[in-house]
């Protein structure tokens, strides 16, 4: 049998194939004679064919019958042999299989050998893909190699052991006595593996913490060492020394300065000589001073060097390098709330990053723009926002849209600014709207009661010029349906009033009805705003007309529409001017700033709805919202950015409900035998169920947290839109004779659910149980797991500040199956 | 004592600005959480083959060619005017382009960028250093070569070793340790 041929050659080979059939060819040809190599057991060439089905595995070839060689390879006494079995272990091994156990031993003797190299292969291999098993069972020999004068050997075994403690945290105590002395090494690489290890175990235990605090002074000397030194080739990074090792003790510096006030005043000094004196040139540089700004706004520094903290983040704005622009953008971004001043002082700055090249650039600079709105800056921030909307890619738009409404609602200079801006958004961005908006907006104009005339104008003269974008004409028609009379009176004080006749509102509302662009949704709207010109409008009998054209539609929406509305005309004459009257105003049941999630219903009757029900109840339909974004539907958010719309929603739910809200909010409906039946409320897209939970009595409430005077209850509510979705309302009471201020309510789930925390309705828990405070937590949990939950309460009390942290296990069955 | 621990939490915690805007911040709670973590590294060439790939978690074999499929994808439709971060999943994704190779990194959320692009300029030099002016081709033909220099390196996805001597020394030791040919036919296998 000739020898297999060499590595180099096969590569050779195959990169001369021009068709990829041809190197599949070659491949499976190579593979064969591997194969029937390896079922020789030929130990000559075994470490040659390794290699090559290692090569020909990264060209995306199936290689999983080269396994159990690679533990050949290992346990064999060559080196070669080793080093390339190692590097197999670690490509094609997988913890999940069984075989990858075998390893065990071998790297056991491998720890122990004589030779450094062959224990460092060993150790690299362990503490790249060690089960947990393996660490288990390994432990006690990386313990003794990291106590070991070696430091080739002692750094391995330093992240080996990170390794060790993240697969089996339990583990983590062995190794403290071994982190002695470790700081006390002159070693680089020792000091920096051992810095990683320090940082690992006080992330994962408080106790590691507090017992790491000590270090700090030593950590601050060595920081400052390496400052002061003097040039030292091998380290140097264009004029920096060492800046990974830097880097890695700000971070452990500001895991340990957080919350201490010592330790934090102990590192005061070397941040500020950080922050000042490093070279900005290059990203080097700005990879410290970042690390720098972190760790300064994490820990309790003093406002000066917060203030510099803060300015180094400005100056990184205005840096040529985008990235560096990148990562100021996301750390400003983390700091708005708790520094909201300083950041302001950029916002100029802030601003003009929205009009960058870049995707992830733009995205962020959005964000900001939005936190850094505020009443006095309201106007110019939503002229660049506005301008914003109309020219970013559309990926941007809904999210743009749905800000600017928010910030337009919270700081509205005035009704008809206001008006004004939702019209631009409309007319700029309408078909990106998010869905929710339209009962929202409409809501709002109802009640800008003086404002309907300017409005249902401006309105009507946008939707001459497009009616391709569905939101804009939704709100359109029903505007025109409302105020139509207004309209044509052509009275308007806001603006100069235009001349329209009811013949050209019609012709309007008609060509949306017949238009190829309009959804059905919006037919229905059109439809139905016709209907209520009736009786504003003296053209009855074209209205009459229109109406029984649509009983024979195809769609089925509009035709059990339209025949209802024939009935009103044939046989309930006399109810329809009653039926058809002006919406009146909604009231709105929450209030701005820290408001509930409060989605209510038709407010036909406000005080009869709020007796009925209980006020936290959430608005399914915007639910659906928000879920798709908990359920990451957006690649470039991280973690959980929900926009939350603090409005009570749904006027738009009344649309369809013209004579079906009477019947929904209690009071017995005018004797209405016309049947609104439930169906309509699926195909009107705006509340696509009933916003009522029936299911919320099923499940019994709980009390999750009773200490110190406070106390939490959990209800429970089972949303309508997923039955993976469990919405808990927490009521936060206190017994005690002082009032609890600043309570903010925290908490955590374990990895297959995910959480979002709503508004609370207020942050002062008031004494003797004067009242509640109440916050909405919807969890997701789509494998029916278990509910636990964490959670993490602080508030001042009799002016101290207080913090816990407890469990939450005592979930009822129903809450989460 | 040290207090328990529970691996699978994943620790967000989530909190509502007075505005009512919602900020997310993911902070690293004191259970639960480890140092963010590097969890991949791939190199691959401008037409999308990949040329190294180093993975920190374990994943199963599907799952990561299929994220190699992504990353190839991903990076390759970036413009050269954008900056060098990419929002994945939950990672952040930060890559450079040396020559013909693309270097991609994954790292967890709150870990830096910045040191991220300095620790793969790193690698590059110290490949410089050991191949001599390296290129593309140099890493396909000694591929695991790339492997043995990065082991050097890093090691669990964290820096092991910051002096640009001593790594390629160790890898040059180790290649002297590497039997001579006529030395393997000689030795005993086990």
């Amino acid at each position: 049998m000739p020898a297999p041929i060499r590595l180099r050659e096969l590569i050779r080979t195959i990169r001369t194939a021009r068709t990829q059939a041809e190197e599949r060819e070659m491949i499976q040809k190579e593979c064969a004679a591997i194969r029937s190599s390896f079922r020789e057991e030929d130990n000559t060439y075994r470490c040659r064919n390794v290699a090559k089905l290692l090569y020909m595995h990264m060209l995306g070839y199936p290689a999983h019958f080269g396994q159990l060689e690679c533990l050949k390879l290992i346990a064999s006494q060559k080196f070669t042999d080793k080093r390339i079995g190692y590097l197999g272990a670690m490509l094609l091994l997988d913890e999940r299989q069984d075989v990858h156990l075998l390893m065990t031993n071998c790297i056991k003797n491998d720890l122990n050998h004589s030779t450094q190299y062959v224990q460092g292969v060993a150790l690299c291999t362990l503490g790249c893909m060690g089960s947990a098993e393996m660490c288990r069972d390994l432990a006690g020999e990386v313990e003794k190699l990291l106590k070991t004068s070696n430091s080739y050997l002692r750094k391995k075994a330093a992240l080996c052991a990170v390794h060790v403690i993240r697969k089996v945290p339990e583990l983590m105590e062995m190794f403290l006595p071994a982190t002695k002395n470790l700081l006390n090494e002159k070693n680089h690489g020792v000091l920096h593996t051992s810095v990683v290890l320090l940082t690992e175990m006080c992330e994962r235990s408080p106790d590691m913490l507090a017992h790491f605090r000590k270090l700090v002074p030593q950590l601050v000397r060595i920081l400052k060492n390496l400052i002061m030194s003097g040039y030292s080739p091998e380290h140097d990074v264009s004029g920096i020394s060492d800046p990974f090792l830097q880097v890695r003790i700000l971070r452990l510096l500001r895991i340990l300065g957080k919350g201490d006030d010592d330790s934090s005043e102990a590192m005061n000094d070397i941040l500020a000589q950080v922050a000042t004196n490093t070279e900005t040139s290059k990203n080097v540089g700005n990879a410290i001073l970042y690390e720098t700004v972190l760790t300064i706004m994490d820990i309790k520094s003093e406002s000066g060097l917060r203030v510099l903290a803060i300015n180094i983040l400005g100056r990184f704005l205005l840096n040529n390098d985008k990235n560096i622009r990148y990562v100021a953008l996301t750390s400003l971004l983390k700091t708005v709330q708790t520094d909201h001043n300083a950041v302001q002082r950029h916002r100029s700055t802030i601003v003009d990053c929205l009009k960058d090249l870049d995707v992830s650039i733009k995205r962020r600079a959005m964000e900001l723009s939005f936190a850094l709105v505020n009443g006095n800056n309201v106007r110019g921030m939503m002229k660049e926002l506005l301008h914003f909307l109309d020219m970013c890619d559309p990926e941007f738009k809904a999210d743009c849209a749905s800000g600017i409404f928010l910030a337009a609602e919270k700081y509205a200079p005035s009704k008809r600014w206001h008006i004004d801006t939702i019209m631009k958004v409309l007319t700029t961005a309408g078909s990106y709207v998010r869905d929710d908006s339209v009962p929202n907006l409409i809501q709002l104009i109802t009640n800008s009661v003086e404002m309907h005339s300017y409005t249902v104008q401006r309105l009507y003269k946008a939707v001459l010029d497009d009616i391709s974008q569905q939101p804009l004409v939704q709100v359109a028609s029903w505007c025109m349906g409302e105020y139509g009379d207004l309209l044509v009176s052509g009275q308007c004080e806001e603006e100069e009033p235009i001349h329209v006749t009811e013949d050209e509102v019609l012709d309007v509302l008609e060509g949306v009805l017949v238009s190829n662009l309009s959804s059905p949704i919006t037919r229905g709207y059109a439809l139905t705003a016709i209907m209520k010109l009736s009786t504003r409008f003296s053209s009855v009998n074209r209205i009459k007309r229109v109406v029984s054209i649509y009983g024979s539609s195809i769609d089925v929406e509009l035709q059990q529409r339209a025949v209802e509305y024939n009935a009103l005309f044939k046989k309930y004459d006399h109810m329809r001017s009653a039926l058809l009257e002006r919406m009146p105003i909604m009231e709105k049941t929450t209030t701005n700033g820290p408001t509930e999630i409060l989605h209510t219903n038709g407010e036909a009757e406000p005080s009869v709805r709020d007796s009925k029900h209980p006020p936290n109840i959430p608005q399914p339909s915007s639910q659906a919202n928000d879920l798709l974004d908990l359920l990451g539907g957006n690649d470039v958010v991280p973690v959980i950015q929900t926009e939350l719309p603090t409005k009570p929603a749904s006027s738009g739910g009344e649309l369809l409900d013209l004579l079906g809200d009477l019947s929904l909010s209690g009071v017995p409906a005018p004797a209405a035998p016309i049947s609104v039946s439930q169906p309509t409320f699926l195909l009107d897209g705006i509340s696509s169920q009933p916003l009522f939970n029936d299911v919320a009595g099923a499940i019994p409430p709980m009390t999750a947290y009773n200490k110190n005077g406070l106390k939490i209850d959990f209800t429970f509510e089972r949303s309508n839109s997923n039955p993976n979705v469990s919405v808990i309302t927490i009521h936060a009471s206190n017994l005690t004779e002082v009032d609890m201020a600043d309570f903010v309510f925290q908490a955590a789930v374990p990895k297959t659910f995910q959480l979002q925390l709503l508004s609370p309705s207020s942050n002062v828990v008031p004494g003797l149980n004067k009242g509640t405070v109440t916050q909405v937590i919807k969890v997701l949990n789509p494998q029916k797991q278990q509910l636990r939950m964490r959670i993490k309460l602080t508030y001042t009390h009799k002016g101290s500040s207080v913090q816990d942290l407890a469990e939450v296990n005592n979930f009822p069955t129903q809450s989460w199956q | 004592m040290l207090s328990s621990y529970e691996p699978e939490f994943r620790v967000v915690f989530v909190s509502v600005s007075q505005s009512g805007y919602m900020i997310a911040q993911t902070q690293l709670a004191m259970y639960g959480c480890s140092v963010p973590q590097m969890r991949f590294l791939l190199l691959f060439s401008r037409q999308g083959k990949l040329r190294l790939q180093k993975w920190f978690t374990p994943l199963p074999e599907r799952e990561r060619r299929k994220i190699v499929r992504d990353m190839t994808m991903m990076v390759l439709a970036r413009s050269p005017r954008c900056c060098s971060v990419i929002h994945w999943r939950d990672l952040k994704i930060v890559y450079k382009r040396y020559a013909s190779l693309y270097f991609c990194s994954a790292l967890e959320d709150p870990d830096n960028e910045l040191l991220a692009l300095e620790v793969m300029h790193r690698y590059v030099e110290l490949l410089d250093k050991y191949f001599g002016n390296v290129c593309e081709l140099d890493i396909i033909f000694n591929f695991e070569k790339a492997y043995f220099i990065l082991d050097e390196f890093l090691l669990g996805g964290e820096v092991q070793e910051t002096s640009k001597l001593l790594v390629v020394k160790s890898t040059e030791e180790s290649d002297l340790l590497q039997e001579t040919m006529e030395e393997y036919m000689r030795k005993p296998a086990f």
